[in-house]
């Protein structure tokens, strides 16, 4: 049989398979679940304060963005590989002739987006709602999503190629570690994807010290640290894809 | 004409060794792997397909190491046991979507090719999800031959097939190895091998417990000794009608009846209601003993 050679980065066909299953899934109620449950949350603290900007920020920062949007991320980015390594259907994306790095990236350029589109959106709308003023909430931290999602997702996805229990872990590395111990522990907080994303937005809000976001790294310390940990997160997936050991049978 | 060769081939999980110094070469021809459940069958079919290392030896196709090696998945077909697919799409999209992923350059009519050998043209625009074990199968089969891959690998293919497409599937089988593909299937069952597989491996606890032709090794497992355990209305007249027939080379009285060893399986069988008939003796139970599986494959390994 003649095949076609060029070298790709993306296979069509390993995205479509991915988008069919992320949306075909559970898991997508879930996440317009989330959604709603932030707008919920986010009516309820304009109406209990009155839309004063420290209630509306420590809303979206730290429910929104430090809560939900890693939740949503672990979902999706685990969402596109997880379920067939764990059912064995991954075979058939596996036992072709393409490029391990093609499958990786080709997942994750489903991931990615589809991700972006839950998270930002949500943490945009639910800015408008909780009482943003010219749109500074709903820009700064739209863009900390934006980078956020991006690191998580790739991150999240590296864990579902590493372990089969990638959402309890994603869940101890998104709730404990960032969440918790960074409460507790200086160290930690310089060393989580949250306190990296948020640098830009503080950046974005120097002018607006009311909305009361900070980070405990500077701007191009947060930028270097996102690029890196999404990278890596991505060569380490592909070098782990390549030595996947899957069970033919059941 | 592909040969895949398996050199001191060993794996173990932890402290379970799963395949143990295991040396075979499967080349063109249907070649079936048999062996009890538990015996490594799988091991050794993922080590093949490149999804799982040997612990130590060397998995080649043609002289090139399988694993890490995804380039070769344009000559192997892999058929595996597991049942998930994607659910959701028909057969044909998903037989479809397999032809693209190896960039076929008529990826259109290598799926119809393919459904077609499989027998699965009418039901092609179903869901996968609505159907049957034995139609799974097929679709399987489709999307390992879509790209005509010199190399057919199966995990327990008949496993859930009714009689007929278990025919079909034989047949197939048979053709592509007719024409030179190299095909090696698992089994647990004796009888599905015999019809289709010119030469057997068998593996029992991870070792191969013999090889070749397929006739010579049942030779060996129906001329080994059969023991079987009696009761009728009269024992002792059995035993003797039975020993003076010669039909069986040993015979012995325990408390719920004969046990009685019989070296040439068919002449007892038949010998044995006759004699029976003719001694005027009611047969109230005739149980082989040792007709497990487990039990033939015992007797090759201690050969």
């Amino acid at each position: 049989m003649t095949t076609t050679r060029e070298p790709t980065l993306i296979n069509v066909v390993v995205m479509r398979l991915g988008l069919r299953a992320l949306l075909g899934s559970r898991r997508s109620w879930v996440l317009i679940g989330l959604s709603l449950l932030l707008f919920a949350v986010a009516g309820l603290t304009r109406w209990g304060s009155g839309g004063t900007p420290d209630a509306a920020s420590g809303l979206i920062v730290n429910f929104g963005f430090g809560t939900l949007v890693p939740i949503m991320c672990l979902l999706i980015g685990t969402g596109v590989i997880a379920p067939e390594i764990e059912d064995g259907s991954i075979v058939y994306i596996l036992a072709k002739p393409i490029p391990r790095r093609t499958i990786v990236l080709s997942k994750l350029a489903i991931a990615i987006p589809v991700a972006l589109v839950f998270s930002v959106l949500s943490i945009v709308i639910a800015s408008q709602i909780a009482g943003d003023h010219n749109g500074e909430l709903a820009m700064s931290m739209g863009a900390a999503t934006a980078l956020a999602s991006i690191a998580y997702t790739s991150v999240f996805f590296m864990i579902a190629v590493l372990t089969r229990n990638s959402i309890i872990v994603g869940l101890i590395y998104a709730l404990l570690w960032e969440g918790v111990l960074a409460g507790y522990v200086p160290g930690v907080r310089t060393l989580s994807i949250r306190q990296w994303a948020l640098a830009p937005a503080e950046e974005l809000l120097s002018s607006a010290p009311a909305w009361n976001v900070t980070s405990d790294v500077s701007l191009a310390t947060g930028l270097v640290m996102l690029a890196i940990t999404t990278v890596g997160a991505i060569a380490i997936s592909v070098q782990r894809l390549k030595s996947l050991s899957v069970r033919v049978s059941d | 004409m592909s040969t895949i060769e398996l050199a001191g081939v060993s794996r173990w999980f932890g402290n379970v060794v799963a395949v143990n110094d295991v040396t075979m070469s499967i080349g063109p021809g249907v070649t079936g792997l048999l062996g009890p459940n538990g015996a490594g069958k799988s091991t050794l079919l993922s080590m093949m397909s490149g999804f799982l290392p040997p612990s130590s030896g060397a998995v080649t196709l043609d002289g090139e190491v399988i694993w890490r090696n995804p380039q070769l998945y344009s000559a192997i077909g892999l058929v595996p046991e597991a049942e998930a697919m994607f659910d959701s799409m028909t057969g044909e999209e998903f037989v479809f979507a397999n032809a693209r992923l190896h960039r076929l350059a008529d990826p259109s009519s290598a799926t119809i090719a393919a459904l077609e050998q499989v027998d699965m043209m009418d039901a092609r625009t179903r869901q996968i999800g609505t159907f049957s074990k034995g139609m799974k199968q097929r679709i399987k089969m489709a999307t390992a031959l879509v790209h005509s891959p010199k190399v057919l690998l199966l995990d327990e293919p008949f496993n859930g097939m009714d009689p007929r497409q278990r025919m079909h599937l034989l047949e197939l089988l048979q053709r592509l190895g007719a024409d030179g593909h190299t095909v090696l299937f698992s089994s647990h069952i004796l009888e599905e091998v015999e019809d289709i597989a010119g030469t057997i491996e068998v593996l029992v606890a991870g070792r191969q417990a013999a090889s070749g032709d397929f006739r010579s090794i049942r030779r060996l497992m129906t001329e080994r000794p059969h023991q079987y355990s009696l009761s009728s209305s009269d024992d002792r007249a059995l035993a003797a009608a039975i020993i003076a027939h010669g039909a069986a080379n040993a015979v012995s009285i325990t408390a719920t009846g004969l046990d009685v060893q019989a070296a040439d399986f068919g002449r007892f069988v038949h010998a044995l209601p006759k004699l029976a008939h003719d001694a005027d003796i009611a047969l109230y139970d005739v149980t082989p003993a040792d007709e497990s599986l487990e039990s033939v494959f015992a007797y090759l390994v201690a050969r």
